[in-house]
């Protein structure tokens, strides 16, 4: 049986410092790259004899405004029903060219995945087959779920960020 | 008389200035946004040749709510009513699995005796769900009657669920740290007569009008199969994974609540046709009235929530007379409680497959992002590949079969 360590191990002896910030919580084991090895480690990780994550949960996106030049990230969860272990392989792009390889060409799934992380973050999915905002309606010049857009009203007082925590 | 010039390309066309005549002839078809045979909002554009579907373009989104930004103001507790309105057949599963997620986030353990009326109001929403599915399926097939017997007993699972929260659709069902009230001796009267008299034998009636009718079979075995690979490939889970025969359940992968305790089964297809699905639901309404009986039967004693001032309410006795608990009240109430700084996905088996929650907390009163892992969302997709070549009476039962929800499809 798998572990997250030997995940770890497998991971990091094939990519090196490709794939790094790994963390593990509520045991979930979770690390970051570079746009330009998500396809990669995601066809390594699904091809590999043992491994087997063959499975794709989820892909969506979170919006940090706070981080300079790595404001968005692209977050895909992978499952591996055989070891009974989960992956979370997070993609940090800047908000000006918020590029990340589309993984539809691994996984159908991703499609419509990848199209609702672009309609509320506007994510560019490259290699996507059809980019187009699904749940918001065509006309919408912007992407809602960015953290620039508030919820309430901005001049009501009773609602401000203190309030929550912030 | 002149030859009369066919071209045979667009060049050809525009060389010769002559109309391009195609002899295949597509017809448009609209099913949706609004058509009874959707059962729910959502729009499929179908291209077809004769009565045969070549291509179909699906638009969703008509009910689209803005749950996942709504949940960034909202203090935990409040997201509980924003999960009912995703998988409104079976809400109780959707609100369980949020404050599960919460559970997960603030390490409250809950008691057994809340875990096990969980794991019951689960299984009777699972019921619910798969009962519509097939009753529906039914429906759209030209069996009437099967869905009114078993209407019927949705009723009495919608009464039991008005006795232990009450609320009938919405429900809104438990807090963070267990349930708001203890399962009454009626309530317990009640789910018991369910599962030990009136639903077996409708599901037994139900069965025997639909399993070895020509009619229904004719309409549902072979229609739309799906191959364990596409399956996968597509993100399928619960029960129209499991008709294509792969036996992945998050209840026995992961199991949460107190799913480890309870011995049922996980019923599995063949080759996830129309038919596979509809008897894979039979089957696991059959499971799960399995462990609401041994769930009911060894009801443990003890507390019905968890020991947790910081979250759960305090006894409203308790409230008038101390004042910590007046304090711990005032702000739970409010919202005023922090959350530590995590990141958690909690999955749960929902009606339609693993029901997912992706929540980030930055140590605020709310989330700083919740992401709905929504079943039908992601296997929705996999509607055009499925009904292709086929004839539009084929598209509806596909459509039922796979049970897509549109509250959960849009969210």
């Amino acid at each position: 049986m798998y572990n997250n360590q030997k995940i770890v191990d497998e991971v990091v002896g094939q990519f090196g410092d490709k794939a790094f910030a790994f963390e593990e919580p509520f045991g979930l084991l979770t690390f970051s790259t570079l746009p330009g090895n998500l396809v990669d480690i995601v066809r390594f990780l699904k091809e590999h004899k043992e491994l087997k994550f063959t499975f794709l949960t989820d892909i969506t996106a979170v919006h940090y405004p706070d981080h300079k030049d790595r404001e968005l990230c692209s977050v895909s969860h992978l499952h591996s029903w055989e070891n009974g272990l989960r992956v979370r392989i997070k993609t940090f792009v800047p908000i000006s060219n918020p590029s990340v390889p589309s993984l539809t060409p691994l996984f159908d799934c991703a499609n419509w995945l990848e199209r609702e992380a672009f309609d509320f973050y506007g994510v560019n999915y490259l290699g996507h087959p059809k980019l187009e905002r699904i749940l918001n309606m065509d006309e919408m010049d912007y992407h809602p779920m960015r953290k620039e857009y508030p919820l309430e009203d901005a001049t009501r007082e009773d609602k401000i960020d203190a309030l929550f925590g912030r | 008389m002149a030859e009369i010039i066919v071209p045979n390309d667009v060049n050809e066309a525009l060389a010769t200035n002559r109309p391009l005549v195609s002899d295949k002839e597509y017809t448009t078809l609209n099913l949706g946004p609004t058509h009874p045979a959707t059962h729910g909002i959502f729009q499929n554009i179908l291209t077809m040749d004769g009565e045969k579907i070549v291509h179909t373009e699906q638009t969703v989104g008509y009910i689209h709510r803005a749950f996942e930004k709504i949940a960034e103001r909202r203090p935990f507790y409040q997201i509980t009513t924003l999960t009912d309105r995703m998988n409104y057949c079976s809400s109780p599963i959707n609100n369980f699995g949020w404050l599960m997620t919460v559970e997960k986030l603030l390490g409250v353990t809950v008691p057994t005796r809340a875990e096990y009326i969980r794991v019951i109001m689960m299984e009777l929403a699972r019921i619910s769900d798969h009962v519509i599915c097939n009753s529906i399926l039914g429906v759209d097939t030209g069996a009437y009657s099967g869905f009114l017997y078993v209407f019927q007993e949705r009723e009495k699972i919608y009464e039991i669920y008005e006795e232990v929260c009450g609320a009938r659709l919405t429900t809104n069902m438990g807090r963070i740290g267990g349930m708001e009230r203890d399962l009454s001796p009626t309530a317990i009267a009640k789910i018991k007569d369910l599962v030990n008299n009136s639903l077996p034998k409708v599901m037994k009636e139900f069965e025997e009008l639909f399993d070895r009718n020509k009619i229904f079979r004719d309409r549902t075995v072979n229609v739309g199969p799906l191959s364990k690979d596409r399956a996968m490939a597509y993100g399928f889970t619960g029960p129209n994974l499991r008709a294509a025969g792969i036996d992945y359940d998050v209840r026995v992968a992961e199991p949460y609540s107190a799913y480890e305790d309870f011995d049922f089964e996980i019923p599995v297809g063949h080759n996830g046709d129309t038919y596979d699905r509809y008897m894979v639901r039979n089957a696991e309404i059959w499971e799960s009235i399995k462990i609401i009986k041994q769930a009911i039967n060894n009801l443990p004693e003890g507390p019905y929530y968890a020991d947790s001032d910081q979250y759960y309410l305090p006894p409203k006795k308790e409230v008038y007379r101390s004042m910590e608990a007046l304090i711990y009240h005032f702000k739970i109430v409010m919202g005023e409680i922090d959350a530590p700084v995590g990141e958690v996905y909690h999955a749960v088996e929902g009606g339609n497959g693993e029901l997912g929650f992706y929540l980030i907390s930055d140590g605020g009163r709310t989330p700083y992002r919740l992401h709905f892992r929504r079943p039908s969302f992601i296997y929705y997709q996999a509607f055009p590949e499925m009904i292709k070549g086929l004839t539009v009476s084929d598209v509806v039962p596909i459509m039922s079969s796979l049970n897509v929800i549109a509250g959960e499809l849009d969210a």
